[in-house]
């Protein structure tokens, strides 16, 4: 057995300085696409070759729905005028029951204990919500621990897009939390469905059944992303700015 | 003489008229259309004495009849064979076949739970997909008159719903557990049957994530049901995404270009080799072997980071597309990739080495989890757990697609049939994904990489072996490119059907590392 101790303390500290410096290093997420001042007839083509909405033009702007992305690359790829990618990976945004409850706050600081339900999850996102626990990502360090017990838990983390057989497990995971408890939804499908749902067997989303306080866009969310999210959910981070998601008149939601 | 003309002449003399043959022009597929009273005696036949295997049960519906179309493939040679039987609308009884292809069982009671059709002789039936405390009885979401979108679904539940009980003794009990357990679990439930430390047997429900993805790609463009494919299991994004493009190029005849299908090779050994370590971390993981769990896992983070940087995407979605692929991968940064992949692979050949001599941790692999090469040949398994328990099945050798056959690998195999086995068989297959992805950069030829697919009407299957084993995608498509019905068969699906083998006479404790060694995906096997 030593020699597992002797390997271990070879590999020295590994763990990215997020959040206190950012990233750097190569491949850690696929990036949004980036909207912006577009030609009329350019961005209705953009428009046209998302498969789940998440580009909407109007008038000279084009806006992008962070929450819809599934990262298919049709508009970086597909188009004659593409899309950049941005490369960051701090998403995370509000959701819409923040507006009567706040972070979780100070107390919280060094000790959350996070529940995970797999909701219909395609397993890409629970692949990367393991890869916190990976000493890359370590999110022990900032306090953050995973409970199989909601009993234990302040943040329920949901993954998948509620599906009618997970919709009760995942009710009485919640109701079976202490207060104050904040729920964390990560990924397009737990959002907005994404391409699965709504449907005869799926809810849009947990948000359609929990009050939802922190969303983390992506499909699947890179670790660092939903890492934010949690940070967001409890204080220690703000979400992305307005600016970096413009106010989307369409729809009239504050996060894009 | 090949395996399908001599298929062709036995089945012939053997059935005569009970079963017309004819092989299909393009795709070379020997269709033999029986007559129910045929129908198992047939199968048996195909799949006992003559040893083929089991690819899966694709129902359609027609206007006028029902179409079922059980394929199997030939596991020495290349060949494919659907037995086809067609009924009457109105004629809901089917006769059943897993009394002698045991492989067809779950294929059965998935098409008894969404299309409502009996299959005479199954000895057990309904509560499988639809679980009886949601869904009220009698309704059949993969009927044409169902739509899919239909929001809520008007339900009258049972929540007095219990499972059967099937042990019988004095303080026997049941654990159950799920579908929300253990951290950072896939959703499914679990009835351990027992009388105190040994679990007797246990009894997996599945489904707890169905998402309708076969009853949602109806009617949609074929290239937008692509992104469900490669999205209905994310792990292995790009196998799925791949087999089926193969279903769309063999409707179509599209002949993909030669540098489009090595790099299809190489992504998807580049996927196989980031599976298998991720694998290879949850059984580190489930004997509570924290460092070496820690030290692979670095390493499947590495790969991620690998494929993000050359593709894009870290689960390589959006490359593959029929034709080819939808973007041109520079022949350097593929080598770069390559060579840090060899760097991963010579750090998980270290963390092999130490394994071995970890006694703690091979006492709690060995004789765990136990399948038999009979049982596994019986049930259909396939993949890696397949192939530790000696039953030598590769698509990518026994019927070879894409670009595989310009390249040298094994596929290794092992015999005990046990965790340790199937351990084994994941190193030895990274090892080989390795090699593979170093013949391709080796002799990549610059060249076009995608040629556009023509539309066609028409239905095909494509296969890959996905890095969880055999995947089988079903594809009808109408001349607008619309998909009129899509079937898919994952490996999990199949492998979940032998889940029971294993789990049979065990300590609790060792429950979570038969899951581990199994690599059972949930996501995959719900759809």
């Amino acid at each position: 057995m030593s020699q597992w101790v002797r390997r271990g303390l070879l590999s020295g500290v590994r763990s990215t300085a997020y959040p206190a410096a950012r990233e750097a290093a190569a491949g850690v997420s696929p990036g949004l696409p980036v909207g912006g001042v577009r030609a009329p007839a350019e961005g209705a083509a953009l428009a046209a070759c998302c498969p789940t909405g998440a580009l909407t033009q109007h008038a000279s702007e084009l806006l992008v729905d962070n929450r819809r992305c599934i990262h298919c690359f049709r508009c970086v790829r597909a188009v004659a005028a593409p899309l950049g990618l941005s490369d960051d990976y701090e998403w995370a945004v509000w959701g819409q029951a923040t507006q009567s409850r706040r972070a979780l706050g100070r107390p919280f600081h060094r000790s959350v204990h996070v529940i995970v339900v797999d909701a219909g999850d395609c397993g890409a996102c629970l692949q990367e919500v393991r890869q916190l626990n990976n000493p890359y990502y370590n999110m022990h360090r900032l306090g953050f621990f995973i409970t199989p017990t909601p009993r234990h838990a302040d943040v329920l983390l949901v993954v998948g897009s509620v599906t009618d057989h997970m919709r009760a497990a995942l009710e009485h995971t919640y109701a079976a939390m202490p207060g104050p408890k904040r729920v964390v939804a990560v990924g397009a499908c737990a959002l907005t469905g994404g391409l699965f749902a709504p449907s005869f067997v799926s809810e849009g989303g947990v948000a359609r059944v929990l009050p939802v306080d922190v969303e983390v866009p992506g499909h699947p969310p890179p670790p660092l992303a939903i890492l934010h999210g949690l940070l967001v959910a409890v204080g220690r981070a703000m979400p992305t700015t307005l600016g970096a998601s413009p106010l989307n008149p369409v729809t009239g939601t504050s996060h894009g | 003489m090949n395996l399908i003309e001599d298929l062709q002449r036995e089945i012939g003399a053997r059935w005569g008229a009970a079963a017309t043959c004819r092989i299909a022009p393009r795709t070379g597929v020997l269709e033999a259309v029986a007559a129910p009273d045929a129908l198992e005696a047939l199968c048996g036949w195909l799949f006992g004495e003559r040893q083929l295997g089991f690819a899966g049960l694709v129902v359609e519906e027609g206007d006028q009849q029902w179409e079922l179309r059980y394929a199997f493939y030939g596991s020495r040679e290349p060949g494919w064979v659907q037995v086809i039987l067609r009924r009457p609308l109105s004629q809901r009884n089917v006769p059943s076949i897993v009394r002698v292809v045991h492989a067809a069982d779950w294929h059965e009671r998935e098409a008894e739970d969404l299309y409502g059709l009996q299959f005479e002789g199954h000895p057990r039936l309904g509560d499988f997909v639809l679980h009886d405390d949601v869904w009220q009885e009698a309704v059949e979401p993969m009927r044409r008159s169902f739509p899919s979108d239909r929001l809520p679904v008007e339900r009258h539940p049972r929540p007095d719903w219990r499972p059967r009980r099937v042990l019988q003794a004095t303080g026997a009990f049941v654990m159950p557990i799920g579908p929300v357990f253990a951290g950072l679990s896939e959703s499914a439930h679990f009835l351990l049957e027992t009388v105190g430390e040994d679990v007797v047997r246990a009894i997996p429900r599945l489904f707890y994530k169905y998402r309708g993805v076969e009853k949602l790609a109806e009617g949609q463009p074929y290239i937008d049901v692509l992104l469900s494919a490669e999205r209905f299991a994310a792990t292995t994004a790009f196998s799925h995404a791949l087999a089926y493009c193969h279903a769309v190029e063999t409707i179509g005849s599209v002949p993909v270009p030669e540098r489009a299908l090595v790099l299809r090779v190489f992504l998807a050994e580049l996927e196989r080799l980031r599976h298998h370590v991720v694998a290879i971390e949850a059984i580190c993981d489930s004997t509570a072997l924290a460092v070496a769990a820690s030290q692979v896992g670095m390493l499947g983070e590495e790969l991620l980071r690998i494929a993000g940087w050359l593709t894009g995407h870290r689960y390589l979605f959006g490359l593959v597309t029929p034709g080819g692929l939808t973007v041109d991968l520079d022949d350097q940064r593929c080598q770069d990739a390559c060579r840090q992949c060899g760097e991963v692979l010579r750090k998980l050949n270290r963390l092999e080495a130490m394994l071995q001599q970890s006694s703690s941790f091979l006492d709690r692999l060995e004789e765990v989890g136990f399948i038999a090469s009979g049982d596994a040949l019986a049930c259909g398994l396939v993949g890696p757990i397949a192939r530790a328990s000696g039953v030598a099945r590769d698509l990518r050798v026994v019927q070879p697609y894409g670009g595989y056959d310009r390249f040298a690998f094994q596929a290794p195999l092992e015999h005990e049939g046990d965790g340790y086995a199937r351990l084994r068989v994941l190193f030895a297959e990274a090892r080989q994904s390795l090699s593979l992805m170093e013949q391709v950069v080796s002799r990549l030829a610059s060249g076009p990489i995608h040629a556009p697919p023509r539309l066609e009407a028409g239905a095909a299957l494509g296969w890959v072996e996905a890095p969880r084993g055999a995947a089988f995608h079903w594809l009808r498509i109408s001349e607008d490119g619309t998909v009129q019905r899509y079937r898919i068969v994952p490996p999990s699906f199949i492998n979940w059907l032998g889940f029971r083998l294993s789990v049979e006479h065990f300590a609790f404790q060792d429950f979570p590392i038969i899951l581990s060694t199994l690599d059972l995906s949930v996501a995959e096997n719900d759809r």
